[in-house]
C-alpha cells in the first residue's frame, strides 16, 4: 500500500511521515499529481496559516487535484480547515469539500480560556465510522489551533474549547482531523491505523 | 475539557540527559531517547530538551539526537538551548522538533522573538524566563539564571507575548532544585494577565505542588526534572493523584 503525503508550504509534516512510519506504512511526502493520484491512501497534514497555504495550493493547481481525489483522503489540523468552506483566517476561501466555516476562538473569558486551544482535550459524541473504530477507553488528542470548524452533519467527532467544534469530520472519500493525531500517543495512532484500512 | 500537562524536562549534555541541583552539580541520569520512549509511553503529556552545553558545532549532534526522538515517540516536544536565530530554528523544527524555546536570545535581541513567529508561527515559539526575587522585585535572569539583567518579570512576560510567543516557560531560580514547590504567586500573576499558556518550572518536590501550582498558581502546564528522572514521583501516580484531587488530567 502506498501512501501519499501532500507536501505544500506547511510546517513540521516530518512527524506525520514517522508515525506513518512506526505503523510500518510506505510514505512518501509529495507534490508530484501524478503519484498523488495512484497512491492508495493520501494525507493533507499542515501547520500555518490558510490564506498562504491556499496561494500555493492553487499556484500549483494542488486545489483542482484534491478535489479530484476518489481515494480515501485525510486532512490533519490546518489541512481539515482547508477543507472546509471558507476560513475567517485572513477571509479565505478554501477547498469546498466540507460545507463548513472555520471560525476563531473567540473566549468569553480569556483568564479561563486561552487562544491558541494548546494541549490534550477529549473526543465526544462519537459517531458510527471506520475512523472511529475500537478507540481506546479515553479518548484524548494533542491539539494546537485558534481556528475551529463549526458544528455540521459532516462532524463525527467534537470536542469541547468554549463550545463544541468539529474534531472529525467525514464526507465520502474525506476524513480529517482537528488535532494532531501523530502527536496523541496511541489513541492518534489508532486514528492513523484506521484510516490506513478503510 | 483542556487538561493540564505534565512536563519531565530532559537536560542534555553531550547527547546524554543530566541533571543540575541549581544547575551546578550534574548527575547522569541516562539515554534521552530511552528516557523520552518511557515517559511517553507513562502518560507524560509533553517533553522538554535542554541542551545545556548548547554551542555552535554541537548543533548538528542536538539535530541528530532531535530526529532520533521525534521517530521515537508519539507526544509533542520542545528543543531548548543556545537557540538564537532562525536558522537554528528552522534545523531544529526539521528535525522533527514540535517547538523550540528561546530564552538569553530573546532577551538580548527582543525582535527575534516576531522573526521567528512570522517565520514558523507562534504556536512552535516558546520563550523560557528565568526569574529571581531581587529585594521584593521579580527581575529576568539569563545564562542558567546566573546572569541578572534590568527587565522586570512581568513586564518581560507581556512583551513576549505582544511579540508573537505561543507559550512561556517560566523557571523560577529562587525555587528550581529546592524541592519546596513551584513560584505559585508570579505564576498565577502571569498566567492571568496573558493570554497565552505558562509552563510552571522550579521546585516541584510533591504531589501537592503540582496541584498547588495548576489551581493556586493557575498554570497551564508543569514542569519538572528530577524527580521525575529519580523515580521519586513517577507519572503514573502523580497524575492518578491529581485526578483524585479534581484536576484536569489526562488519563
Amino acid at each position: 500500500m502506498k501512501i501519499a503525503v501532500i507536501k505544500y508550504n506547511s510546517g513540521n509534516v516530518q512527524s506525520v511521515l514517522y508515525a506513518l512510519e512506526r505503523l510500518g506504512a510506505n510514505a512518501e511526502l509529495t507534490d508530484d499529481p501524478e503519484k498523488i493520484l495512484k497512491a492508495d491512501k493520501v494525507i493533507f497534514p499542515g501547520q500555518g496559516e490558510a490564506s498562504t497555504a491556499m496561494t500555493y495550493l492553487k499556484a500549483r493547481k494542488l486545489d483542482q487535484l484534491i478535489r479530484e481525489i476518489k481515494q480515501p483522503f485525510l486532512g490533519v489540523c490546518l489541512g481539515l480547515q482547508l477543507l472546509c468552506e471558507h476560513s475567517e483566517e485572513n477571509n479565505t476561501d478554501c477547498l469546498g469539500i466540507f460545507p463548513v466555516k472555520v471560525k476563531r476562538f473567540i473566549p468569553e473569558n480569556s483568564q479561563e480560556f486561552k487562544v491558541p486551544h494548546v494541549g490534550w482535550n477529549e473526543l465526544e459524541n462519537l459517531a458510527d465510522n471506520p475512523l472511529l473504530k475500537s478507540l481506546p477507553d479515553t479518548q484524548f488528542l494533542y491539539y494546537v489551533h485558534s481556528y475551529y470548524a463549526e458544528l455540521s452533519e459532516a462532524t463525527i467527532a467534537t470536542t469541547h474549547y468554549i463550545h463544541d467544534f468539529a474534531a472529525i469530520l467525514h464526507r465520502d472519500n474525506y476524513w480529517a482531523i482537528q488535532a494532531h493525531p501523530e502527536k496523541s500517543s496511541t489513541v492518534g495512532e489508532k486514528l492513523l491505523s484506521n484510516f490506513l484500512s478503510i | 475539557m483542556l487538561t493540564k500537562r505534565i512536563i519531565p524536562c530532559l537536560d542534555i549534555k553531550d547527547g546524554r540527559t543530566v541533571k543540575g541541583v541549581n544547575f551546578v552539580q550534574l548527575r547522569d541520569a541516562g539515554d534521552p531517547v530511552e528516557l523520552a520512549k518511557v515517559y511517553s509511553e507513562e502518560g507524560a503529556d509533553e517533553l522538554v530538551f535542554l541542551d545545556i552545553t548548547a554551542t555552535v558545532d554541537k548543533r548538528k549532534t542536538l539535530a541528530e539526537l532531535v530526529t532520533k526522538v521525534a521517530m521515537a515517540i508519539n507526544i509533542p516536544f520542545t528543543v531548548g538551548g543556545g537557540i538564537s536565530t532562525v536558522e537554528d530554528v528552522k534545523v531544529l523544527l526539521n528535525a522533527g522538533a514540535d517547538k523550540i524555546s528561546i530564552n538569553s536570545a530573546a532577551v538580548k535581541n527582543p525582535s527575534v522573538i516576531d522573526e521567528m513567529a512570522r517565520e514558523f508561527g507562534s504556536q512552535c515559539i516558546v520563550v523560557a524566563i528565568d526569574t529571581r526575587d531581587v529585594d521584593g522585585t521579580d527581575y529576568v535572569h539569563t545564562h542558567g539564571g546566573r546572569k541578572p539583567t534590568l527587565l522586570q518579570t512581568q513586564k518581560w512576560a507581556k512583551e513576549v507575548a505582544d511579540r508573537g510567543a505561543g507559550e512561556i516557560l517560566l523557571t523560577s531560580m529562587d525555587h528550581d532544585g529546592t524541592k519546596a514547590g513551584f513560584a505559585n504567586e508570579i505564576t498565577a500573576e502571569i498566567s492571568s494577565a496573558l493570554s497565552i499558556p505558562v509552563i510552571a518550572s522550579g521546585g516541584a518536590g510533591t504531589m501537592p505542588h503540582f496541584k498547588d501550582v495548576f489551581t493556586f498558581g493557575k498554570a497551564d502546564a508543569a514542569l519538572a526534572a528530577s524527580i521525575f528522572h529519580f523515580k521519586e514521583i513517577p507519572v503514573p501516580s502523580l497524575k492518578e493523584y491529581l485526578i483524585g484531587e479534581g484536576i484536569s488530567i489526562r488519563k
